[in-house]
């Protein structure tokens, strides 16, 4: 029977399976953060268990750091204690840690792609949503809650039942200006927030295939905003070109091997898909959401929507206290959107190419006068590539931060917050009421669309500034 | 953890879709390294204002439904972040139980892990369950029978099998699994063989 990719790696993975389908899967990689671990190696500790395989654990604080000068450590309190504390979990536990000092520290979706620790037809996990993100070298990867944190921690397994599988197809090529953020926004913004609930989706089509690998994690990465707990892609020479070197790369007879492997993880001719989408790649446009869910999506050309033409009643309420906590009017311009601030990082697009992306449109250009902007780059290797090319000068000569690596603003766990009614630009993923900061607005954005929206002030289309 | 198997309730009722994890417990309050102590600081945004008084016109800040152990909510309850924050918040307020017409997976999953049911039932019965919110009248919840009674009423839910025995009998998942240590090792020894390259030996 012809199988999917996701059919195939659940296969490969099951340890056991009850007569009620429940199964026991296998867990190859298992990211850490200081967030959501401390009460998991509590549970170990009050129980006397280890961690079964160190070595296929890797840590890394990135929730609570601050992205400024960090020679003094850490001021907040509480979040000092929780960095403290995952030091002292993974010297107690034995598992490798990226510490703030070290320049490979970052945010952990950045940096599993970037050591090669994220390898294709893997089962990752990670206490954290956006886990999605390493579906792009065709693994499955998926967020999980603290339970389920010590639960991979004691057993190096996971309770799991299987999940739907579902298709998304997008064919063509994408206008200028265009890039696979507006792809994902646009993807959400047809199935919804809940669309992707119970399935895991593969993204496929000639586009998704000609997207490079940091693209292709841009659109993994936000599949659970569209509800689906992971999101894959069928992986091919590009991926194996970036993995290979990568100091936890497979080496010498072992890549040969696993490249062996890696070819036949697709999905076959005539697999069953429960669910499919097609879009077509010409018909996106630059993209930003208005409200307060990633579905809340129009593009830049668009207009706020308007409750009144809503017939359901729940859609009413939703979108009436959507706008009001947005503090926008019906029927506006996307355009006319003035904004505060702009970030531009996150593990959504954080990497080298987002930013190359945003330098490409701020060269030459100073951004509005009453715009605060800031640029976190994902990991220490991404800062250090980007200085190289000489992209901190573009964006300090813009009139751009250029700061320190982790998850900053789009969480806004460290310092980095919006104030109250603060109108953001940003490349994160969430929208959500108080995301950024306690009454914050958010809007999200392409790299390219957050640069071009620093110049002009306000909310603006991107393809205004292509040369 | 603990055992669930009746609840009785007035239930609480927050007529929002897509409630999201933020929502439930922000994040400043995830810089804990305790899964205790979140109750106050459920719904935070909504239920303080920015000098950090109560809202009355909050629905959990009102008697009786400061008490309630059952949420009645808007569809796709629990999105967004993985947070086990989040249901550590209403367990620890005291909401054991959750009826929505749909939840997020995630947010489902950590909910059986800390003896919370989450209950799927259809829109019109959450409007039917919603009045008796309205009213103050208490509804009854029972999980080995898979059924919310209300009044003269009843109506059924479903539940994983393996899931509802956990939650009934209070079962710790990670010594399930480690009873099964031994198709563990006998499945990282053909790992090994077939795909040395994960351990990186």
């Amino acid at each position: 029977m012809p199988n999917t990719l996701y059919d195939k790696i659940w296969n490969d993975h099951l340890v056991d399976q009850q007569a009620d389908g429940t199964a026991l899967l296998f867990v190859d990689r298992h990211l850490v953060h200081e967030v959501t671990s401390p009460q998991a190696f509590e549970g170990l500790r009050n129980s006397n268990r280890k961690v079964r395989h160190p070595k296929l654990t890797l840590a890394v604080a990135d929730h609570n750091v601050p992205t400024t000068d960090r020679s003094k450590g850490i001021s907040d309190k509480e979040s000092k204690i929780q960095v403290d504390t995952l030091e002292a979990n993974c010297k107690e536990f034995g598992v490798k840690l990226f510490g703030m000092g070290d320049k490979r520290q970052g945010i952990v979706h950045i940096i599993g792609p970037e050591q090669g620790f994220t390898q294709p037809g893997t089962v990752i996990v990670c206490g954290d949503s956006h886990t999605a993100t390493h579906g792009a070298f065709g693994s499955l990867a998926f967020g999980i809650g603290t339970s389920e944190v010590e639960h991979v921690l004691a057993t190096q397994t996971l309770v799991q039942k299987k999940a739907k599988n579902f298709r998304i197809n997008v064919e063509g090529k994408l206008p200028l200006g265009v890039t696979s953020k507006d792809v994902i926004l646009q993807i959400i913004g047809k199935i919804g927030t809940a669309g992707g609930t119970g399935c895991v989706i593969e993204y496929a089509g000639d586009l998704i295939r000609s997207l490079s690998v940091e693209q292709r994690m841009t659109i993994c990465n936000m599949t659970i905003e569209g509800g689906a707990r992971a999101g894959l892609i069928a992986p091919d020479e590009k991926i194996f070109k970036y993995l290979e070197g990568k100091p936890m790369s497979p080496k010498g007879k072992n890549w040969e091997n696993a490249l062996g492997y890696w070819r036949n993880l697709k999905s076959d001719d005539g697999a069953k898909f429960d669910k499919e989408v097609n879009l077509k790649a010409e018909e996106i446009l630059p993209m930003i959401t208005w409200g307060t869910s990633p579905q809340d999506v129009i593009t830049i050309d668009g207009k706020i929507p308007n409750p009144q033409n809503e017939k359901n009643e729940d859609k009413k309420n939703s979108l009436e206290r959507a706008l009001n906590y947005m503090g926008l009017k019906p029927n506006m311009a996307a355009k006319d959107i003035k904004i505060d601030k702009v970030f531009i990082g996150s593990c959504t697009n954080g990497r080298i190419e987002d930013l190359r992306e945003a330098a490409k449109i701020l060269k030459d250009k100073k951004i509005a006068s009453h715009v605060h902007a800031m640029v976190v780059p994902g990991s220490g290797l991404v800062k250090e590539q980007a200085e190289q090319e000489g992209l901190d000068k573009i964006f300090v000569n813009s009139g751009f931060e250029w700061r320190e690596p982790g998850c900053s603003m789009c969480l806004a766990m460290n310092a980095d917050k919006l104030k109250p009614e603060e109108r953001c630009a940003s490349t994160s993923n969430r929208n959500f009421e108080g995301r950024q900061g306690r009454g914050g607005r958010t809007h999200l954005v392409s790299p390219g669309m957050a640069a071009a929206a620093a110049i002009s002030g306000s909310l603006d289309d991107v393809r205004k500034y292509q040369n | 953890m603990q055992k669930f198997s009746t609840l009785k309730s007035i239930p609480a009722y927050l007529p929002i879709v897509n409630i999201d994890t933020d929502m439930i417990i922000p994040k400043q309050f995830l810089k804990t390294i305790k899964r205790t102590g979140l109750g106050k600081n459920l719904f935070f945004e909504m239920r303080y204002d920015d000098k950090g008084k109560e809202i009355n016109e909050f629905v959990l800040n009102k008697t009786p439904f400061n008490k309630s152990k059952i949420l009645i909510a808007g569809k796709n309850f629990g999105c967004g972040s993985s947070r086990e924050h989040a249901p550590w918040a209403l367990l620890d307020f005291g909401i054991t139980c959750v009826i929505s017409s749909s939840f997020a997976d995630i947010f489902h999953n950590n909910c059986f892990k800390n003896g919370i049911l989450p209950i799927i039932l259809n829109d019109d019965k959450i409007k039917e369950l919603s009045e008796y919110a309205n009213r103050k009248e208490e509804i009854f919840v029972d999980l080995n029978e898979e059924k919310v009674i209300y009044g003269n009423n009843e109506v059924r839910f479903k539940v994983d099998p393996f899931k509802k025995k956990c939650l009934l009998e209070g079962l710790d998942d990670i010594a399930l699994s480690l009873n099964k240590s031994k198709k563990i090792e006998s499945f990282e020894k053909d790992l090994k063989s077939q795909k040395p390259w994960i351990f990186n030996d």
